[in-house]
């Protein structure tokens, strides 16, 4: 075959990976199609892998095919001896060896045009390209070696934080400026380097510089994220990993790894961001600000608490879409929103989809004994559908989603397990125990007793924050739509 | 490569990053983990550009560095992918009761 023919056979897996990789990465962030999508991007994966084998043809394969098995085994080793609960600490290991095999190119590419040869000339000289374009691929060498230190670093750090007990964040003190001179020198020598550095001692050291100053803002990168907040850090980092891998990819004039370094380095921050949001933080406050510039404008009983996660009405409809059992636990704050119409209206549309709803009654909800039935009545919800705290604690261990509607102190776990809270002993509802937690409150406020809830801070909790009729309007409009209708 | 070709880089560059703006925007708080692991998965699509390095034979230094380089891609996408199967499966597992 002409190597021309054979070339533009590649770009055209590659692209068909590239739209294999976009429907899989669709699939991946749906709770019915996530498994294939994870498949999906396995295989636009290994169409890739063995479109470059294609076009690399009969060449020595040993170096290849010891790292692919090497790489692979210690992959797979990984992966299956993490316990899917403790998964963060292996996937942001993978992160960082994901950045720092771009960097390894990067190296191996001035090793080839550069360090060997030993003759003066600048990168882009050395590598015989005019002008701009050597400019470029010159540049696109140096981030993809400090970015892929970075993410390798990070990665590290990320991994030995998950894995500490303690796991707090720590403060890089004038983090904002720490920050600003590694990333400004990391940008300064990539200039250098890809412009006036002309010998190959000095391309050596720059390079040397550029791990290093990549690996120390790496470090200093990760170290202010909190134990909850590794997840946007991970998401950070796959962001390095794929930006190095998309530039070396332009050392290249690779089209399939251009376009998939990019897609997956977009997407990823904008996981980041999303991670982050949930949390009420910004990138930027994390890095370059401190962390109680967060909470400032903040009222004090949302002070009270830390790593609480909220989200927005469309992401808890996905949840309930998929959900088969469903307990809505009612309080005072149903009461006063008069939201019982409401929460009748989306217990009909979750029971259409076949979903069982059922209400769980705590004696002391509302303002009086009996408060709920009262007003769930009112909104002819059958009695049936309402359970005692007795008959429903046992339940909500096989419950899919528990959605809490202004209840506070009744379903407060500190009353089982805090000796010092004054709730201590008070039976509650065990809404903790549902797989996942929806709670719909205006703001953090403590309830009738005054008292931090340690449910809201719980791995599977989400606060949804807005008035109660407004927020089950639009879930159930939402569930409705299928999840189009809605903008918000 | 020609000015040409980089020109079309840019373009593809340029319309990837939208892409993949678009690609993550509602996550179900269920499936963060699994989402995070499937992209980090997807960050070792350096493996294409590993290869390219390992395949280098003017230079064994290069081609070794090329093949810890595709160690270390393999790496992140067989753990990835494998980890992101499980994470999925325990889930699935655990809707079922």
């Amino acid at each position: 075959m002409k190597p021309e023919v054979l070339r533009g056979l590649v770009d055209l897996a590659y692209l068909a990976s590239a739209l294999i990789f976009v429907g899989g990465l669709k699939r991946l962030t749906k709770l019915r199609t996530a498994r294939s999508g994870n498949l999906w991007t396995a295989a636009a994966m290994l169409l890739a892998v063995v479109a470059t084998l294609a076009e690399l043809g009969t060449i020595d394969y040993q170096w290849i095919a010891g790292g692919l098995l090497l790489g692979s085994v210690a992959g797979a080793l990984l992966a299956l001896g993490t316990k899917p609960q403790s998964a963060l600490g292996p996937v942001a290991l993978l992160a960082g060896f994901g950045g720092v095999a771009s960097a390894l190119v990067a190296v191996s590419a001035v090793v080839v045009a550069v360090v060997e040869p030993g003759l003066p000339g600048t990168v882009a000289q050395r590598i015989g390209l005019p002008g701009a374009t050597g400019v470029v691929v010159a540049s696109a060498l140096a981030l993809a070696t400090w970015l892929g230190a970075m993410a390798l670093l990070g990665g590290v750090v990320a991994f030995a934080k998950i894995q500490a007990t303690a796991g707090k964040s720590i403060d890089v003190p004038a983090r904002g400026i720490v920050n600003s001179v590694l990333l400004a020198a990391a940008l300064a020598i990539s200039v250098a380097f890809a412009t006036v550095v002309d010998t190959p001692e000095a391309v050596t050291l720059a390079l040397a510089l550029l791990g290093a100053a990549g690996a120390l803002l790496g470090a200093a990168l990760v170290l202010p994220f909190g134990k909850k907040e590794m997840p946007a850090a991970i998401a950070l980092l796959n962001g390095f990993s794929a930006s190095a891998a998309c530039v070396v990819g332009m050392t290249l004039d690779n089209a399939g790894l251009i376009a998939g370094g990019a897609m997956f380095a977009a997407a990823s921050f904008v996981h980041a961001t999303l991670l982050l949001d949930a949390m009420n933080r910004s990138v930027a406050s994390v890095v370059f600000g401190s962390p109680s510039a967060d909470a400032a404008g903040a009222d004090a009983e949302s002070r009270a608490y830390k790593d609480v996660r909220s989200c927005g009405v469309e992401e808890a409809a996905m949840v309930l879409e998929e959900a088969k059992s469903v307990v809505v636990v009612p309080g005072y704050g149903l009461a006063v929103a008069q939201a019982q119409n409401a929460a009748r209206e989306l217990s009909l549309q979750l029971e259409k989809r076949g979903i069982k709803v059922r209400y769980a009654v705590h004696p002391f909800s509302g303002r009086m004994p009996g408060h709920m039935n009262v007003l769930l009545s009112e909104a002819d919800i059958p009695y049936e559908k309402l359970v005692e705290l007795e008959a429903v604690n046992p339940a909500f261990g096989e419950t899919d989603v528990a959605i809490v509607i202004g209840a506070n102190d009744v379903v407060n776990p500190a009353a089982e397990r805090d000796p010092e809270s004054p709730l201590y002993g008070v039976p509650i509802l065990q809404a903790y125990k549902a797989r996942s937690v929806f709670v719909i409150k205006r703001s953090l406020r403590a309830g009738h007793e005054g008292v931090k809830n340690p449910l809201f801070e719980a791995e599977n909790a989400m606060m949804i924050y807005g008035d109660a009729k407004k927020v089950l309007q639009s879930l159930t409009s939402e569930l409705k739509g299928g999840g189009m209708s809605h903008a918000a | 490569m020609t000015t040409g070709a980089l020109l079309i880089a840019a373009y593809i560059l340029a319309l990837a990053i939208f892409v993949g703006l678009e690609l993550i925007n509602k996550v179900p708080p269920t499936l963060h983990t699994p989402v995070l692991s499937g992209t980090t998965a997807a960050s070792g699509i350096a493996v294409i550009g590993s290869l390219y390095a390992a395949q280098n034979t003017q230079s064994t230094l290069a081609a070794v560095l090329g093949a810890a380089a595709v160690a270390c891609a393999a790496f992140t996408l067989v753990g990835g992918f494998v980890l992101t199967g499980r994470l999925l499966g325990s889930k699935q597992k655990e809707s079922r009761g």
